[in-house]
């Protein structure tokens, strides 16, 4: 497989946009699932995988070809999530009132959406429930464990899309697992 | 509460991570064996990877592909023309044969009467005649439309003449080529190669990268 994408991203170098097409065939739903399960959010998810395969387009020249072309994509995807997780954040004003909610403010919003009621989780279907527990992990627990359980890349795999030594690879996963553990408690 | 100490957690994420010694294994086991708290953790951390895993792969929505194809920027219109025109030689022909066919084409070869040449800086002019003197040397290309041209010195370049006619001296030297060009079906010719020239430039040059 990376002989034939090694080879259509050399179509792609010379000029043939159209080659770039059977690269995105080949990785959109890999690719797609990653952003959905960090995102939470389908519009978003797609946006987002797509503008990770725009990037990799764009940039395709400095992808070194001795290396795994999915890792790169991945790399390139995950940090577009964790951009648009970040930013997410500061627009919300901590103690500032939300217009039409009767003096509730934001932390009861947060608070709102972040920890359902315990009777609603247990209503929820098996795969729904994955989403919410994943949602609720921390950013940079999230990105590990979902490349590890849902992508079930290996460690090293994550070290490398991740640009981060093992070792700390290995602690996230540990304190992922722990915290999904803790949240989930006696289900 | 675990009240076990942090090495015990550690051989059972190593456990997980399938990153465990023979021995360090068998000392887990022995402590899971007598120690409730943690196998209870243990059983807790196997359940919750277990849940992850299983959740169904996701399918990117229909329309994805060409979704990402739609919102590449576009190739150097160059670059793709020149594909284009390298993938489908039958288009190409075509596309050169309508542009050339095109009323304006061939108008500009009935109506443009007007006698003009090159801006060269020895020419002599007389009347509708284009002189290259002798004794004098035409640096680059000349070109005489409506009109003759006359050569005794010499030119360092092409030679063309379009509707008029040519006389070389004895004395006369071109370097480049030399042309006459009187009839429709020449002026067409000539124009196509010279379009041609335009759209792929003299250097074999590769697609510029965006
Ligand atoms: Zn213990």
């Amino acid at each position: 497989m990376d002989e034939l994408v090694n080879k259509r991203i050399n179509e792609v170098i010379k000029g043939n946009q159209d080659a770039f097409e059977e690269i995105v065939t080949l990785f959109q739903h890999r690719l797609y699932h990653v952003c959905y399960r960090m995102l939470g959010n389908p519009q978003e998810a797609e946006d987002i995988a797509q503008e990770a395969f725009v990037r990799a387009y764009v940039n395709i020249h400095t992808f070194d070809q001795k290396r795994k072309f999915s890792t790169w994509l991945f790399r390139i995807a995950t940090n577009l999530c964790i951009d648009r997780i970040r930013k997410k954040k500061p627009d919300y004003y901590l103690d500032a009132t939300v217009p039409g909610t009767d003096g509730l403010n934001m932390y009861s919003q947060i608070a709102a959406s972040g920890d359902l009621p315990e009777e609603e989780v247990e209503r929820m279907e098996a795969q729904e429930r994955v989403q919410y527990e994943i949602g609720r992990l921390p950013e940079k627990y999230r990105t590990v464990i979902i490349l590890r359980y849902l992508e079930e890349l290996p460690l090293q795999d994550i070290s490398d899309i991740l640009e981060l030594p093992l070792g700390t690879v290995k602690t996230r996963v540990h304190r992922g697992r722990e915290a999904l553990r803790k949240q989930m408690g006696n289900m | 509460m675990n009240t076990c100490q942090e090495p015990v957690i550690q051989l059972m994420h190593a456990y997980l991570d399938g990153d465990i010694s023979r021995q360090d294994e068998q000392q887990l086991k022995e402590h899971l064996f007598a120690c409730q708290h943690c196998r209870e953790m243990m059983d807790e951390l196997k359940m919750s990877a277990l849940f992850l895993q299983g959740a169904a792969p996701l399918k990117a929505p229909d329309g994805f592909v060409s979704g990402v194809m739609a919102r590449l920027p576009k190739e150097k219109s160059q670059a793709g023309l020149q594909r284009q025109l390298r993938r489908h030689p039958l288009l190409a022909a075509a596309a050169l044969f309508f542009i050339l066919m095109s009323a304006t084409f061939f108008s500009s070869f009935g109506d443009n009467q007007q006698f003009s040449f090159t801006k060269q800086p020895n020419l002599v002019i007389e009347g509708e005649t284009v002189i290259v003197p002798a004794g004098e040397i035409v640096k680059g290309d000349l070109v005489v439309e409506n009109g003759n041209l006359r050569i005794e010195g010499e030119v360092d370049g092409n030679v063309t003449v379009i509707r008029g006619s040519k006389y070389m001296a004895s004395t006369a030297v071109v370097t480049g080529k030399s042309e006459e060009i009187d009839r429709a079906f020449d002026w067409l010719w000539y124009k196509i190669k010279t379009t041609v020239k335009d759209i792929f430039p003299a250097s074999k040059s590769e697609p510029v990268e965006e």
